[in-house]
């Protein structure tokens, strides 16, 4: 940086990997949590806490199988409850992995580097609790199959109008190309845990999932190419698949719902939960295995930074909804924002409005910007919000519509709690296992940050 | 009465008259006379099966040969507890919280009709058939339309209609616990509206079946394509194909579509198989159903009169013998179904009349289920 503006109180660029790492010792940190540590008492009960929630959830989808989704609270005319609202949230999720793998890495950001493996393992998790919603909580979840395009000897097709349907192609993908992007990414590091480790049974394991990488010139041009490639399969499905979520909602009449705003709105709350979760996760990981080299200030303060920006967004997002109740002079929208600011549930949109907009803006702060704790609360604040957002959408849209005399109430019961923080259990779980067993940090990319890995002509 | 004592609709009060007692829970019914108290007979049966045991309490307690239909010097004491009186409706009024109104039921008096006849017509934007990216299905060059048109003059909300419907179609009946969540599964209802002053409002009445929408909100968005249109202007709702979605339902702006949330229906009793209407499936958990506008009579009558067609050698058309269950049904017939692509029939002409209008017309579903506007003649000393 040019000498004339360093000031005493200019502040210098946090690094994105502490100085005085080498080759060999960012290998040896990251492969040796795989490797080498023992899995703590720590690691257990969070384990066991999470594993435990997941078998509370198969428990309650069982139940659900076997009576039907009247457990539920969904009725008429709120026949979407807690299963599309955490289906919602969880895709939203999974959206900042798949930014933070593809689109920086197209972008050539490369604090990406330390963070991706894990967001994309978040990213996959996600999008498995998600995926999990729409197979149950249609009436017949045994014959769910039905919405794919298989012929048949019925000679049906789906009906291909339906928003679910889109929803059926937009998530089968991204959950499709999310594996791959995150398995191909993690070809290189088996390879070096395979070579690393001395327990033969170990070896093999990796050794078959490396699918026998050498680490030749020719493996690592191919490597870059598909790499590549997937990056740009992936870019597009960043702002593709919570478009297409939203048109669950934007393509149906009720108010509320139709409205345009929609699709860019998602999206941005989508990366503003998801960067959310991935700080929520980082800030722990980094702490507990002594990663802060790695993952440092400056991944901490990039993240809130495009928290802040999303929220903007969203908090447009709820502005213009606002507005078009007004401007529109359409008596249902009119109705629709008076309802959620004085109605049964105007309690939750006011928190809502506070958890995404106002408290937020703290994020304005360069000292809590740096602030792990901070970051870790208000990262919390906002996914509830955006838990909050949904709810607002899916339930206080439908529950009162066009017609008075259909109005309703929906009350969530306490199978729709099991199953969600069964899902909540079961995203945790797969994140433990995931520490555990594979390296949380991408090895080989963290070594391209160091200065040894300049090319010298 | 009910703001003195400090009573709402669903609080338990203890009911005295002649050293009688009984506990029940009481409604607050608009337009009731002030210093009285209403109460039904038939309810806190002992052995009425499984939905009419226990029930209510029994009024005949109060019920002597010196006072067979009233009584007076009843005391009201109320107990402090809740019961859940389970309601089919959400809202009895067409205005709004936010004090906008809503022309659901439209009204004028027999002076405002003779002014404007097309009263029923002011606040709907014409919708030209033109604006659509689809082409236009010729609806109007098929042998049969069908369209019903309720007469809302004519209803006075006695509720058979829905019995008959019921009765017809094979519809379960949920209980106590399920209306409260609101999945009872009323196929056609009669929504209830209130409006004006509490002590003396006005009541409208308007049963709403299936609309059977030419542009049908339900049919675009189920991705199973469970639910879709014949060429007659039938809605279909196809049972087996149904996965559960509910998305239909969502999307109909007069949720007129009922879902099986759980196995309503009792498969187990024997006996049931001689109540229930054979020409009508019975429908399982998880699946959305709706009023067909009788598909299976339409199709009974559509093969005789193919039938009796080739045996006479002459085309025979189904004409206004053909009803649904709940136009049979009704004693004030205000229910009239039939052929709207004949303009001889009845409902062709009933929905020539100025009154028609369609319910939420503005959403452009173009409903084939048309209302009568109300024209009243009210008394004027007697409005005062």
């Amino acid at each position: 940086m040019p000498e004339q503006y360093k000031s005493s109180t200019e502040i210098q660029p946090t690094p994105v990997i502490a100085p005085g790492h080498t080759f060999g010792t960012v290998t040896e940190k990251i492969s040796a949590i795989v490797l080498t540590r023992p899995a703590t008492n720590g690691w257990f009960i969070g384990f066991g806490i999470a594993f435990m929630a997941t078998m509370m959830m198969l428990y309650a989808i069982g139940y659900l199988f076997l009576k039907g989704t009247g457990i539920w609270g969904v009725t008429i005319p709120v026949g979407w409850g807690f299963a599309i609202v955490n289906f919602v949230w969880w895709i939203g999720i999974g959206h900042a992995g798949t930014l933070i793998s593809a689109i920086l890495l197209l972008l050539r950001q490369s604090w990406r580097n330390s963070i991706n493996r894990f967001a994309e393992a978040m990213t996959l998790f996600a999008v498995a609790a998600a995926g999990i919603f729409p197979a149950i909580h249609v009436g017949r979840p045994w014959l769910a199959y039905w919405l794919f395009p298989y012929p048949n000897t019925m000679r049906v097709w789906p009906q291909f109008r339906s928003p679910l349907m889109w929803d059926v192609f937009a998530v089968s993908t991204y959950a499709t190309i999310s594996a791959l992007f995150w398995f191909g990414g993690l070809i290189p590091d088996f390879a070096t845990l395979r070579d690393r480790t001395e327990k033969r049974w170990i070896k093999v394991i990796y050794g078959m999932l490396s699918f026998g990488w050498r680490g030749s010139a020719r493996h690592w041009h191919r490597y870059e190419t598909m790499y590549l490639l997937l990056a740009g399969l992936a870019t597009p499905l960043v702002l593709s698949v919570h478009t297409v979520v939203s048109f669950d909602f934007a393509i149906g009449i009720v108010p509320g719902w139709h409205t345009t705003i929609f699709p860019p709105y998602f999206v941005a709350g989508a990366i503003y939960s998801g960067f959310a979760m991935v700080l929520m996760l980082a800030i722990p990981i980094r702490k507990i295995y002594g990663l802060e080299d790695f993952i440092t200030l400056r991944h901490l303060q990039n993240s809130a930074k495009v928290m802040l920006a999303t929220g903007l967004i969203v908090a447009y997002g709820y502005g213009i909804e606002a507005f078009m109740g007004w401007y529109s002079g359409d008596r249902y929208d009119a109705f629709t924002l008076w309802n959620r600011l004085h109605g049964p549930y105007a309690f939750w949109y006011h928190s809502l409005l506070a958890c995404n907009i106002f408290i937020p803006q703290v994020l304005w702060i360069r000292k809590l910007r740096s602030s792990p704790l901070a970051l870790f609360l208000i990262s919390g604040v906002i996914l509830i919000g955006m838990w909050l957002e949904r709810f607002i959408i899916v339930v206080v849209s439908l529950h009162r519509d066009f017609l008075t005399s259909s109005w309703g109430m929906y009350y969530a019961t306490r199978w729709d709690y099991m199953t969600y923080f069964g899902t909540i259990g079961m995203f945790l779980m797969l994140m433990f296992l995931f520490l555990r067993l594979l390296p949380a940090i991408s090895i080989f990319e963290m070594r391209t940050l160091l200065p040894e890995a300049e090319v010298k002509e | 009465m009910a703001s003195r004592l400090g009573l709402e609709t669903k609080d338990v009060v203890e009911l005295e008259l002649d050293g009688k007692k009984a506990k029940g829970a009481i409604w607050i019914q608009a337009g009731h006379p002030d210093h009285s108290v209403t109460i039904t007979l038939g309810y806190g049966r002992t052995r009425a099966g499984r939905v009419g045991t226990g029930q209510g309490f029994d009024a005949y307690a109060f019920r002597t040969t010196a006072h067979l239909w009233t009584a007076s010097g009843l005391q009201i004491r109320k107990t402090g507890d809740i019961y859940e009186l389970a309601s089919t409706q959400g809202m009895q009024s067409m205005e709004t919280p936010n004090g906008a109104t809503r022309p659901l039921v439209r009204e004028a008096t027999l002076e405002e009709y003779k002014k404007n006849p097309n009263f029923a017509h002011e606040e709907e934007p014409e919708v030209p058939r033109e604006f659509t990216l689809y082409p236009n299905f010729l609806y109007e060059e098929q042998k049969y339309a069908w369209g019903m048109a309720i007469d809302l003059n004519k209803c006075v909300g006695c509720n058979n209609c829905i019995l008959a419907c019921q009765s017809e179609n094979n519809i379960a009946v949920v209980g106590h616990e399920q209306t409260l969540l609101g999945r009872h599964m009323h196929w056609i209802r009669i929504d209830v509206y209130y409006e004006g002053d509490r002590d003396n409002p006005k009541a409208y009445f308007q049963p709403v079946p299936c609309m059977q929408c030419e542009n049908a909100p339900c049919e675009v968005v189920c991705p199973v394509g469970a639910t879709s249109h014949t060429t007659e202007g039938l809605n279909d709702m196809v049972y087996n194909r149904c996965v559960g979605t509910r998305y239909c339902s969502n999307n109909c702006p007069y949720k007129v579509r009922r879902f099986n949330f759980l196995l309503f229906q009792d498969w187990e009793t024997l006996q049931y198989k001689m109540m229930r209407n054979p020409d009508v499936s019975v429908r399982s958990r998880g699946v959305m159903e709706k009023c067909t506008y009788c598909v299976q009579r339409i199709s009974e009558r559509r093969i005789d009169t193919e039938r009796a067609s080739v045996i006479e050698g002459k085309e025979i058309k189904i004409g206004d013998e053909l009803q649904t269950a709940c136009q049979q049904s009704c004693p004030a017939d205000a229910i009239i179904f039939g052929n709207v692509n004949d303009p001889n029939s009845a409902v062709s002409k009933w929905k020539a009349q100025s009154r028609n209008y369609s319910l939420l017309g503005e959403l452009n579903t173009r409903p084939r289920t048309t209302y009568l506007a109300e024209v009243k003649n009210p008394n004027p000393e007697l409005e005062s």
